[in-house]
């Protein structure tokens, strides 16, 4: 199995093929509903967003707590799809992998195309395995929001499979 | 005989039974994902069940939720009409959840307004529902249902006079629509008749049944098998990559209902489909 390290680039991304089953090691951004939300709300209204997201990917997942030793708690995909009506702005700022559960809408996988990005999936309902594969994680951004606050995660062959690019 | 009970009682029942069933995988669903295992016929799908295999051996070892998404807290009282419970039996069962999720390093998922949406950090109110029974006991039932699958959930208000294939159609339908969104391969609770509400209830109670067992009411355990083979057939796989198993299996539970109608409600739950439930 093929391992491709991140941040992604293009020139990666375009040996990608779909289905392929991949290895991903190197440093992600965790985003799902609550903070797609906000950033798409600040980057809409002209504000300053707490991340950068040119050349990022991000995994969209909210971690369980993690255990005294442990580098983060089981940290499984959710549904891409909820995060379709942000995805194309995110895009359009520089975003260029995500990592998530089933379909896309056809407008995601439009802007997907044009921006030459890729999204990956992971195995639903396997967090605990999936946690194994984190190496650190810190809260960056969005602490309020709890499970839902942007993580820097350092992943190790963490397990893909190309859905879309 | 009346008997009477401490309501301490049930909060640490309801606290075992939420930490069993979000960290130990039903030995039901681990033995019908091992028998998926050994039918599946593409690599890929192989690949993908091999890890969620594992996953629930590492989530028990660590005591780990077998997914973050540890759910919201549903809670199903079998209650002895000859059973005393001293103190508040409700406060009992969210004080129960409320530990369970703190001690189980739980995700807590609940907010607490569905429009403002702010965390409510406990994981609660839980959901309870109450049925009196004779005798002097309390079956408490749990689920830690997750939304991924919850959100597929569907129900149809069909005519008294549509042919069973409609349903088995809608059926089918339903789990092609979700796709790979409520982690296949699932465990498939429908509910068939009552009201509409009743209809939904029945469709989430459904899935306590262990996999392999089958409705008592031959009817009904044909529909189940019918059901679960077309769903099979739409080769969906585990998390969507395609393969031989779609769903483990298909449980449906009945209610009498009205002349006028024929309520249909379908609850889907991924394969980390997590029950736990016990008699005190």
């Amino acid at each position: 199995m093929r391992k491709i390290f991140l941040p992604l680039v293009r020139n990666v991304i375009k040996t990608l093929k779909p289905g392929e089953m991949v290895l991903l090691s190197g440093p992600l951004l965790t985003a799902r509903d609550a903070a797609h939300k906000r950033l798409a709300d600040s980057l809409k209204s002209g504000r300053k967003i707490p991340i950068l997201l040119k050349g990022e990917t991000i995994y969209y997942t909210g971690p369980a707590p993690k255990r005294i030793g442990e580098v983060i708690g089981s940290c499984g995909p959710t549904t891409s799809s909820r995060m379709d009506p942000f995805t194309p702005l995110l895009l359009k700022h520089g975003l260029i992998g995500m990592i998530g559960k089933g379909e896309r809408s056809k407008e995601v996988i439009l802007a997907i195309k044009k921006y030459k990005a890729v999204y990956f999936i992971t195995i639903g309902g396997a967090g605990a395995y999936l946690s194994e594969r984190v190496k650190s994680a810190k809260v960056i951004a969005y602490k309020d929001l709890g499970p839902e606050a942007i993580y820097r995660l350092t992943v190790q062959d963490f397990p893909a499979i190309v859905e879309a690019l | 005989m009346i008997r009477t009970i401490d309501s301490k009682l049930i909060r640490d029942t309801v606290k075992d039974l939420f930490i069993k069933a979000n960290t130990s995988l039903r030995p039901d669903i681990l033995s019908s994902l091992r028998l998926a295992r050994k039918n599946e016929t593409s690599a890929k799908a192989g690949y993908v069940l091999d890890i969620i295999i594992k996953n629930a051996a590492i989530a028990k070892k660590k005591m780990l939720p077998i997914c973050q998404d540890t759910g919201m807290a549903v809670v199903y009282l079998k209650i002895g009409q000859s059973l005393i419970v001293k103190g508040s039996l409700k406060k009992a069962v969210n004080e129960g959840v409320a530990l369970a999720y703190k001690k189980g390093y739980f995700r807590n998922s609940i907010v607490k307004d569905p429009l403002i949406r702010k965390n409510t950090n406990t994981n609660l109110p839980s959901i309870i529902y109450t049925e009196i029974v004779r005798g002097n006991k309390i079956n408490i039932k749990v689920a830690a249902k997750g939304f991924g699958c919850e959100n597929a959930s569907k129900t149809r208000m069909f005519r008294p006079t549509d042919p069973l294939s409609e349903i088995e159609r809608f059926i089918a339908d339903s789990v092609k629509e979700a796709g790979s969104i409520p982690c296949p391969p699932v465990y498939i609770g429908i509910g068939i008749g009552g009201t509409l509400d009743k209809a939904v209830a029945l469709s989430k109670e459904a899935i306590f049944r262990p996999l392999g067992k089958t409705n008592k009411d031959r009817h009904i355990a044909k529909l189940e098998k019918s059901v679960l083979k077309k769903v099979n057939n739409l080769r969906i796989g585990p998390i969507g990559v395609g393969g031989n198993v779609t769903a483990l299996g298909v449980s449906v539970l009945t209610y009498p209902t009205h002349i006028a109608g024929l309520p249909v409600a379908i609850n889907i739950s991924c394969h980390a489909t997590r029950t736990a439930e016990t008699t005190i």
